[in-house]
């Protein structure tokens, strides 16, 4: 297990530098002159002249990308060209709300994944097999920002069960007040999650049920089960011990990559529901042309990417023992 | 051929769908009942009738007629796109599998950097310091998503290299390049259609996403991303418009979708193999 570990950690060393270096190539996509464009028409040759200074640009790429690393190396992402802040500040503030939202979609996408998934492979061929993948075709090709128009629309528009827009206390604080007698944070916190994270999370439990329907499928077909059957044990003692317990394999690994696209789709859910996160944030500095708060946004979202996977490519060796030995 | 196709539901309901979605976005300016800038305000959210047949916009433009106009805008920049990823990705992947080694090392390693990165982050960055238009989205959809094909072919063609033929090629004299165009690449055809045909759906989401949120192809052109977003403005009194949109997207990915699963159930290796035929052509499906 260790030397599996020391050897994806390795892997990750050359991965974050790529992804580094991809970063600060944005920069080289810029049409023309990176300061003239990103200040406007407006600006001053006085003004162009100091970004160019601040952002480096009058040395060359590799001196600039050189001291990109070193910079990153001591956690400075630079400063914001439009807000009076360090990138790191900005994007420390937004980063837990983003998260939050990410985590709570990913538990939906779980839940309704398995539960769809495993329903279907258990009636196999059945009407309820499928409706089921039915649904998670329909979930599969439905715009994440559609739905989450149509699920506000419905629960908090014409209901009014639920906000619309906005984020209660953070769910850790709202928790820990609860814990000290006083709920109702948690609940408006909860009510404030509910719409975003549906919204969010449907697209990769639809994608987590069809796999979910195959490695079940493929397991309740093998010869373990048939034995355990045979033992005289029941059904659901079957499915839950057995079959799903081997089933989670394929899924889990899955489950990383699928973060990737919750955080990707959180640009989405968090412009519509007016959640203040990281994806808000990616939307604002895009909108000025923000390009150090646009390069450490992107750097932190492909940084989260890449810790997720390395920590589900971990977990992953210690539930099955043939990738560490292997 | 066209009996196992039928036999399969997903492959004939999305190629139905696909094949009219896609006459809907060619013959666009015969099948359109309106001028597709043409504003009558006094008919402003009209719901659907036989003069508006999907009802109108806040400016009382038929919305029937900005849809399939928008099909063409949706469908060219996923066709651009993702052909041309297809194209990198695969000659990436055939170089990568087919030499091996550092090159394979390299290659490989810059596949996963790209793929580290939330695909729509990446398309918006990119978006963002280059600007909006067909073009720029294009060329970011490109970059996000040649690295898919890469690594299916790379693992595809690292079979391939080692089947009797190829070995076979390789003593009769033909060259490298002979060997992976004529020998190999002919045998990737079938993972890189199933995933091309996918991948349109993905684009379109991708694409639509962008003009949501306002970086994808400016208006006037009428985008499917923009008039979905556009109508949450009425979406309080005049939620049809966004609906509409929405359905349009929603339709067209599930097409491409239905499309890709039916294939790649009709081209699956099992399938084949139980049919008699050979099973080289889909390793890595």
């Amino acid at each position: 297990m260790l030397t599996y570990t020391i050897r994806r950690l390795a892997l990750f060393v050359p991965m974050a530098a790529g992804m580094v270096i991809v970063t600060f190539g944005l920069l080289l996509l810029v049409p023309g002159d990176p300061a003239a464009v990103l200040l406007g028409q407006e600006a001053s040759a006085a003004d162009i002249a100091r970004l160019r200074a601040s952002l480096g640009l009058d040395d060359p790429w590799y001196v600039r990308l050189g001291g990109y690393f070193a910079a990153l190396l001591q956690g400075d992402m630079g400063r914001s060209i439009f807000q009076n802040q360090t990138v790191a500040s900005i994007i420390g503030e937004r980063l837990g709300a983003t998260v939050e939202l990410a985590l709570a979609a990913l538990v939906v996408a779980i839940v309704i994944g398995f539960v769809l998934g495993v329903a279907a492979a258990m009636f196999r061929g059945s009407w309820i097999d499928t409706a089921s993948m039915l649904l998670a075709q329909f979930g599969v090709s439905m715009p994440v920002y559609w739905l989450g128009i149509l699920l506000m629309l419905a629960f908090a528009v014409k209901l009014g069960w639920l906000p619309s827009i906005g984020r209660g206390e953070p769910l850790v604080t709202a928790l820990g007040m609860a814990l000290t007698g006083n709920p109702a944070p948690l609940f408006k916190s909860l009510s404030h999650l509910v719409l975003p994270a549906l919204a969010l999370g449907v697209n990769s439990a639809a994608i987590i049920s069809r796999l979910v329907r195959t490695a079940m499928i493929d397991v309740l077909g093998e010869d373990f089960v048939r034995t355990a059957y045979a033992k005289g044990l029941r059904r659901p003692r079957v499915i839950v011990r057995h079959a799903l317990r081997n089933a989670l394999l394929p899924v889990v690994s899955v489950i990383g990559l699928r973060f990737g696209a919750l955080l990707g789709g959180a640009v989405l859910t968090e412009s519509i529901f007016g959640w203040p996160g990281l994806g808000q944030l990616t939307i604002a500095a895009i909108g000025q042309r923000d390009l150090p708060l646009i390069q450490g946004i992107v750097l932190t979202y492909a940084m989260m990417f890449a810790l997720v996977n390395l920590l589900v490519d971990l977990s992953y060796a210690l539930i099955d023992p043939r990738v560490r030995l292997g | 051929m066209l009996k196992r196709a039928l036999a399969h539901p997903s492959l004939f309901v999305g190629g139905v769908l696909t094949t009219l979605i896609v006459c809907a976005a060619v013959f666009a300016p015969w099948l359109a009942t309106h001028p597709v800038e043409q504003m009558a305000m006094r008919e402003r959210f009209a719901m659907p009738s036989a003069a508006h047949w999907l009802g109108t916009d806040n400016f009382g433009r038929d919305l029937w007629t900005r849809i399939i106009f928008g099909a063409r805008i949706s469908l060219s920049i996923a066709l651009i796109s993702v052909s041309a990823a297809a194209a990198i990705g695969s000659a990436i992947g055939l170089v990568a599998g087919y030499f091996g080694g550092w090159i394979d090392l390299v290659l490989m390693r810059v596949t996963d950097v790209f793929l580290g990165f939330p695909a729509l982050i990446l398309a918006l960055a990119i978006v963002a310091v280059m600007g909006p238009g067909v073009l720029n989205v294009s060329i970011a959809l490109i970059i996000v998503f040649w690295t898919e094909y890469a690594r299916v072919v790379r693992s595809a063609t690292l079979v391939l290299r080692e089947q009797a033929y190829v070995t076979a090629a390789r003593a009769l004299g033909a060259s490298h390049f002979r060997i992976i165009t004529k020998e190999i690449l002919p045998n990737t055809v079938g993972p890189i259609i199933v995933l091309t045909t996918l991948g349109l759906g993905t684009a379109i989401l991708s694409e639509s996403a962008l003009s949501f949120l306002g970086f994808g192809v400016p208006p006037p052109q009428p985008t499917w991303g923009w008039t979905l977003a556009y109508g949450t403005r009425f979406i309080r009194s005049e939620p049809w418009l966004s609906i509409v949109a929405g359905m349009a997207i929603m339709l067209t990915v599930l097409a491409f979708n239905l499309l890709g699963d039916g294939l790649r159930d009709l081209l699956d290796p099992r399938q084949l193999s139980r049919a008699g035929r050979s099973t080289s052509s889909q390793k890595g499906s």
